[in-house]
C-alpha cells in the first residue's frame, strides 16, 4: 500500500515536472477557458437570465477539461514513454492514478482562474457551485484519463476523445448544473459523489486492459 | 419460430388487445416498449461478453460483444423512431425532453455510436478487443447512472405503466405485450446469430486466403 502510494507520487511528480519545463498544457487551458467565457458573453443576448450563464459555465468546464485530457498522453505516445512505464515494476493502475492526479491539478489550476473570471464577467457563484465543481472535477478526470489512454491507441486520437467522453460527461453536467441552479443542492451533490465513486472504481480497475494486450 | 411469434404478436396487437383512452396510437406501445427492452438486453449481453473477454479471455467473446452491441444500436434507433412517433401523436411534438426513456436512449445511442467510431479507428488485434470491452463495460454502468441523472433533471411525464404495484394493464393487454416482447427478443436473437455467422464466415475465409497465399 505504501509502495503503491510512493509509485503514484513519483509518476505524478514526473507529469508535473514535465509540465513545469514544457509549459504547454496549463497555459492552453487557461487561455481556452477565458476565451470560452468571452464567447459565451456574446452568445447570450442581453437580459438573459443568470441561470443560462450558469449552464454555460459547465460547458466551459467540460471543454476545458477536454483540452487538458487531449494533451494527457502526448508524451507517452510520441516519445514511446508508455513502453518504459509498462516495463517498470509497478501496478499499472498507478499510472492511471498518477495521470489523473496531474490532470486534476491542471484542471483545478485553470478553475482557480476561471471561477473568479466567471464571477466578474457574469454573476457571483455560491458555495454549492464551488463544491459541485470540485466533485465534478474528480469524475471528469477519472473517466477522462482512462478515455485519453484509449484514444491514444486509436488512429484518430484527438478526434475521437470528445466523442468517447461527452456521452459519459452528460450526467456530470446534469449534476453540476442542478447543484448550481437549485436552492437545495444536496441531491445533486450526492449524485456527483456517486458518479465519482462508480467511475473512479471501474476506471481504476480497467486501466490495465487498456494499455496491455 | 421468430416469424410465428412476430406474426402472432402483430395479430394480437391489432385484433385482440383492446383500444384504451389513447386510441389507436396506444398500439405503438406494443412495439416501442418491447424494442426498448430488447435493446437493453442486447447492451447487457454485449457487456457480459465483454466482461468474459476481459476476465477469462474467452475466444470469440469480443466478436460476440460487438455483434450484440450492433443489434442493440439498431433496436435503439428503432426505439428513438417509435418513441418520436408516439410523442408526435400524443403530445404533438417530435421530441420531448421531459420523456426520460427517450432522452436516455439518445444518450446511449450517442455513447454506442462512439463505440463504433472507436472500434473502426483501432487496428484489429488483442488491444482493440480490450479497448472495446472496457468501453462496453462503461456503457452498462452508464445506463443506470444516466437514468438517475435524467430523472434528477426532469419532471416526470412519461406514462407509468409498470409501477411497484405490478403492471396496470388488462390481462389481454399484458398477454399481448408479453408476446410482442418475446417476438422482439427472438427477432434480436435471430439477427444476432445471423450476423455472427456472417462475421465468423468472413474471418474463416480470410484465414483460408492467408493460408493459400
Amino acid at each position: 500500500m505504501r509502495r503503491y502510494a510512493a509509485d503514484v507520487a513519483v509518476l505524478a511528480r514526473k507529469d508535473l515536472m514535465l509540465e513545469l519545463r514544457a509549459r504547454d498544457t496549463l497555459p492552453a487551458m487557461l487561455l481556452f477557458v477565458i476565451s470560452a467565457l468571452v464567447v459565451f458573453h456574446f452568445a447570450l443576448p442581453s437580459h438573459s437570465s443568470d441561470l443560462a450563464a450558469k449552464g454555460l459555465l459547465w460547458v466551459a468546464i467540460v471543454f476545458t477539461a477536454l483540452v487538458g485530457l487531449t494533451r494527457a498522453f502526448v508524451a507517452e505516445r510520441e516519445q514511446r514513454l508508455i513502453d518504459g512505464l509498462l516495463l517498470a515494476p509497478c501496478d499499472r493502475s498507478a499510472i492511471w492514478l498518477a495521470k489523473a492526479i496531474s490532470v486534476l491539478a491542471f484542471l483545478g489550476a485553470a478553475e482557480v482562474v476561471a471561477l473568479p473570471a466567471y464571477a466578474a464577467f457574469f454573476s457571483g457563484i455560491g458555495w454549492s457551485t464551488v463544491a459541485a465543481v470540485a466533485l465534478a472535477d474528480i469524475g471528469i478526470v477519472a473517466v477522462g484519463t482512462l478515455l485519453a489512454a484509449v484514444a491514444a491507441v486509436s488512429r484518430t486520437r484527438e478526434l475521437i476523445l470528445p466523442l468517447l467522453f461527452l456521452p459519459l460527461a452528460i450526467p456530470v453536467v446534469i449534476g453540476g448544473v442542478g447543484a448550481s441552479v437549485v436552492g437545495s443542492p444536496g441531491r445533486y451533490l450526492g449524485f456527483l459523489c456517486l458518479y465519482d465513486a462508480v467511475f473512479a472504481i471501474i476506471s481504476w480497475a480497467s486501466f490495465e486492459y487498456v494499455v496491455t494486450e | 419460430m421468430t416469424t410465428v411469434l412476430l406474426g402472432g404478436a402483430v395479430a394480437l396487437i391489432f385484433f385482440y388487445a383492446p383500444v384504451d383512452q389513447d386510441g389507436l396510437n396506444q398500439k405503438i406501445f406494443y412495439f416501442h416498449v418491447p424494442i426498448a427492452l430488447t435493446s437493453y438486453a442486447c447492451f447487457g449481453w454485449g457487456a457480459l461478453k465483454a466482461f468474459q473477454h476481459l476476465w477469462k479471455r474467452t475466444p470469440g467473446a469480443d466478436l460476440e460483444s460487438y455483434v450484440a452491441i450492433h443489434q442493440g444500436v439498431i433496436f435503439g434507433a428503432m426505439t428513438l423512431v417509435t418513441g418520436s412517433i408516439w410523442a408526435k401523436v400524443r403530445w404533438g411534438v417530435w421530441w420531448v425532453w421531459g420523456d426520460e426513456q427517450l432522452v436516455l436512449f439518445l444518450v446511449l445511442f450517442l455513447f454506442y455510436c462512439a463505440y463504433f467510431m472507436l472500434r473502426f479507428s483501432v487496428d484489429p488485434g488483442p488491444q482493440r478487443a480490450n479497448l472495446c470491452a472496457v468501453y462496453a463495460l462503461f456503457g452498462v454502468v452508464l445506463i443506470p447512472i444516466s437514468f438517475l441523472a435524467i430523472r434528477l433533471a426532469n419532471s416526470y411525464i412519461h406514462p407509468t405503466v409498470f409501477t411497484s404495484n405490478g403492471p396496470q394493464m388488462a390481462t389481454s393487454q399484458l398477454a399481448t405485450f408479453c408476446v410482442a416482447w418475446a417476438a422482439m427478443l427472438s427477432l434480436a436473437y435471430f439477427l444476432y446469430r445471423f450476423e455472427l455467422a456472417g462475421k465468423r464466415l468472413d474471418a474463416d475465409l480470410k484465414e483460408l486466403r492467408e493460408l493459400l497465399a
